[in-house]
């Protein structure tokens, strides 16, 4: 870009990359990071409003939960510095939280990985249709997940008495004789819970997944299929998977953060607790410890914790999809 | 099979790719039982929400209506008006809430979008590294928090409190940039700086018109968010609460309410949906840009 050069002495607003201005051999390191602020510093005015939002509401609260983790505190008195013993009572001294971790960690590995198959299968799957249908079946799995509450139309399927659908059906085909507290009974709420938030589901990750597969050029298949290639699944493995590479890892992002965020459809249908705590997750833990005991230094423990958990899963997934094609 | 050597099947001057039919039918199948699996919860939200009180009490339950009715609706709406906040004051406060939160993210977000994308002042890359580690960070996790910070800067119980973290989203700013990044290149950019423009104008006259998809992505996603979120836990004057959270509110109280209980989930869910459809293309193009590099 030589028009950078055009006027070198006075305000340049060339980009960083392109051809440094001759006096930058000149400055140190300091001297050019400051002058770069200075011709920039527009640009730090276009992003302030959103920093100050950013840094409020999702920075400080990250920060003080790191902090508050270690220390006993009620909101009322000021935090008392314990060190480790908040993670200490979790792991040795608190039964419940390791029923919610066990719970959380079998949701998130069930959940997590069925939608984020099930994302890619059918996104792949659909690509070949004619655009009119794609928009269509799209639209059909899409839609669950941007209905807001509609996973209550499960209480009327799910009703415990015989006016619910399935038990309705089950009992006139003569498969059960009494009616089932589906939400209730602790043999089928995990399954329920998995399958309901599979089907909520299918939202960003498809779509990305979808547009991933649309940018493939079709030539690269057409070389494949004169270079041997000898079915379908050698086409996806060789050829789309290594192309949507970092939709893949969009898509990993978000269904790893919705599996770890489960709970909310647990408390709308089953309530909390649920029978025996069987599906007490460490979202329920927290908000216990949170809204109901005000122990906020073990509530931001907890949180830590989902947050480790989370941030784990991304770097595994991370380095499987480096595999992905080889 | 004359030649041994297998000759690529050409239709219309394009290599017909390797399919065979027994794929084809079973994927078919497949996908035809987990269209079905998944449209039917929506499907008998639609007959449920049209079916007559006497219909909801046949065992087992038909899949389809023979009297559809308006009744459920009706009933919900008596049910809400019952209440000393009128209707019409729910409606005003997801509208006023869907708007500001949607306006002022998309108005926030864009900007942020295009100076970390084209400006690119020093720190861009760790303030780029924060969006993108802040998708991974639940809502759960922050919001342990967000009540002391409400506290403490007197949000509580205000429409602020359900408008001012919309504007701290990533996710619409995250996709933004992307498209950004794929479609408008620095030469554009420069060649307007050259000719003098101030960054403002070049931001809102020569980069938002070219990132309009973006743009109706950014505003679909937020406004789903908004309207999805519901009640507030940290919002308890009645007259603050949104239409979504009144239905809430009926649906989960009375025990009968089967039918007027599908009629508030249809209302619910017929919004987005429309949204949605309406915007299809749009926000896959954008998508086509939300890969995570690196």
């Amino acid at each position: 870009m030589q028009e950078t050069a055009v006027k070198p002495g006075k305000k340049l607003k060339a980009p960083k990359e392109p051809k440094k201005p001759v006096s930058r051999k000149e400055m140190t390191k300091w001297q050019y990071t400051k002058a770069e602020m200075k011709r920039t510093r527009v640009g730090y005015l276009m992003i302030l409003p959103f920093m100050i939002m950013f840094l409020v509401f999702t920075v400080l609260p990250v920060i003080l939960s790191i902090l508050l983790s270690f220390t006993s505190f009620n909101m009322f008195q000021f935090p008392k510095w314990i060190f480790f013993d908040n993670y200490i009572r979790m792991f040795l001294d608190d039964d419940l939280f390791i029923t919610a971790f066990k719970n959380t960690m079998i949701f998130a590995v069930t959940t997590g990985p069925a939608s984020y198959l099930l994302s890619f299968l059918l996104a792949w799957f659909i690509n070949e249709l004619p655009p009119k249908a794609r928009a269509f079946v799209t639209f059909i799995f899409y839609a669950p997940s941007i209905s807001g509450s509609a996973y209550t139309i499960f209480t009327i399927i799910f009703r415990g008495d015989i006016y619910g659908l399935a038990n309705g059906w089950l009992m006139k085909l003569g498969l059960i004789n009494d009616p089932i507290l589906w939400f209730q009974n602790e043999t089928y709420i995990v399954p329920l819970m998995i399958f309901i938030s599979v089907w909520t589901s299918l939202g960003m990750t498809f779509l990305a997944f979808i547009a991933g597969l649309q940018g493939i050029d079709r030539s690269q298949y057409e070389a494949g299929a004169v270079d041997g290639i000898k079915n379908r699944w050698q086409e996806a493995w060789y050829i789309t998977l290594p192309n949507m590479k970092s939709m893949l890892m969009f898509g990993a992002v978000l269904a790893i953060t919705g599996a770890f965020g489960f709970g909310a459809i647990v408390t709308a249908l089953c309530g909390t607790p649920s029978t025996n705590y069987c599906a007490w997750t460490l979202n329920h833990h927290l908000a216990e410890y949170m809204g109901t005991r005000f122990e906020f230094g073990y509530a931001s423990a907890i949180a830590l914790i989902m947050f480790i958990l989370s941030f784990g899963a991304n770097q595994l997934v991370n380095k499987i999809l480096a595999k992905v094609g080889q | 099979m004359a030649t041994k050597v297998k000759k690529l099947r050409v239709k219309k001057h394009r290599v017909v790719l390797n399919r065979s039919a027994g794929g084809d039918t079973a994927i078919t199948v497949f996908m035809v039982i987990l269209g079905i699996l998944m449209f039917l919860p929506m499907y008998i939200t639609v007959i449920t929400a049209f079916k007559p009180t006497a219909e909801l009490s046949i065992v087992p339950p038909k899949f389809y209506v023979v009297r559809p009715t308006l009744k459920n609706f009706i009933d919900l709406f008596t049910n809400m008006n019952q209440t000393w906040v009128p209707v019409t004051r729910y409606i005003f406060n997801t509208v006023y809430i869907s708007v500001a939160s949607t306006f002022g993210a998309l108005v926030l977000g864009s900007m942020t979008a295009y100076a970390l994308s084209r400006i690119r002042m020093p720190g861009y890359k760790v303030i780029n590294s924060m969006i993108k580690y802040s998708l991974m960070i639940g809502s759960t996790i922050t919001g342990t928090y967000n009540f002391i910070i409400y506290c403490k800067i007197g949000l509580l119980n205000t429409y602020a409190i359900s408008i001012l973290p919309v504007w701290a989203g990533t996710l619409g700013l995250y996709l933004m940039k992307n498209f950004i990044d794929d479609n408008i290149s620095d030469e554009m950019i420069e060649a307007a700086r050259i000719d003098g423009a101030h960054e403002f104008t070049i931001y809102w006259k020569i980069a938002m018109p070219l990132v309009k998809p973006a743009w109706l992505t950014l505003i679909v996603t937020t406004f789903q968010a908004v309207w999805a979120a519901g009640a507030s836990g940290y919002v308890w004057s009645e007259n603050l609460k949104t239409f979504n959270s009144a239905i809430a509110a009926i649906t989960g109280t009375s025990a009968s309410a089967g039918g007027a209980m599908a009629a508030g989930a249809l209302i619910m869910m017929s919004v987005p949906i429309v949204v949605f459809v309406v915007n299809q293309s749009k926000i896959v193009e954008t998508m086509a840009s939300s890969g995570m590099k690196d």
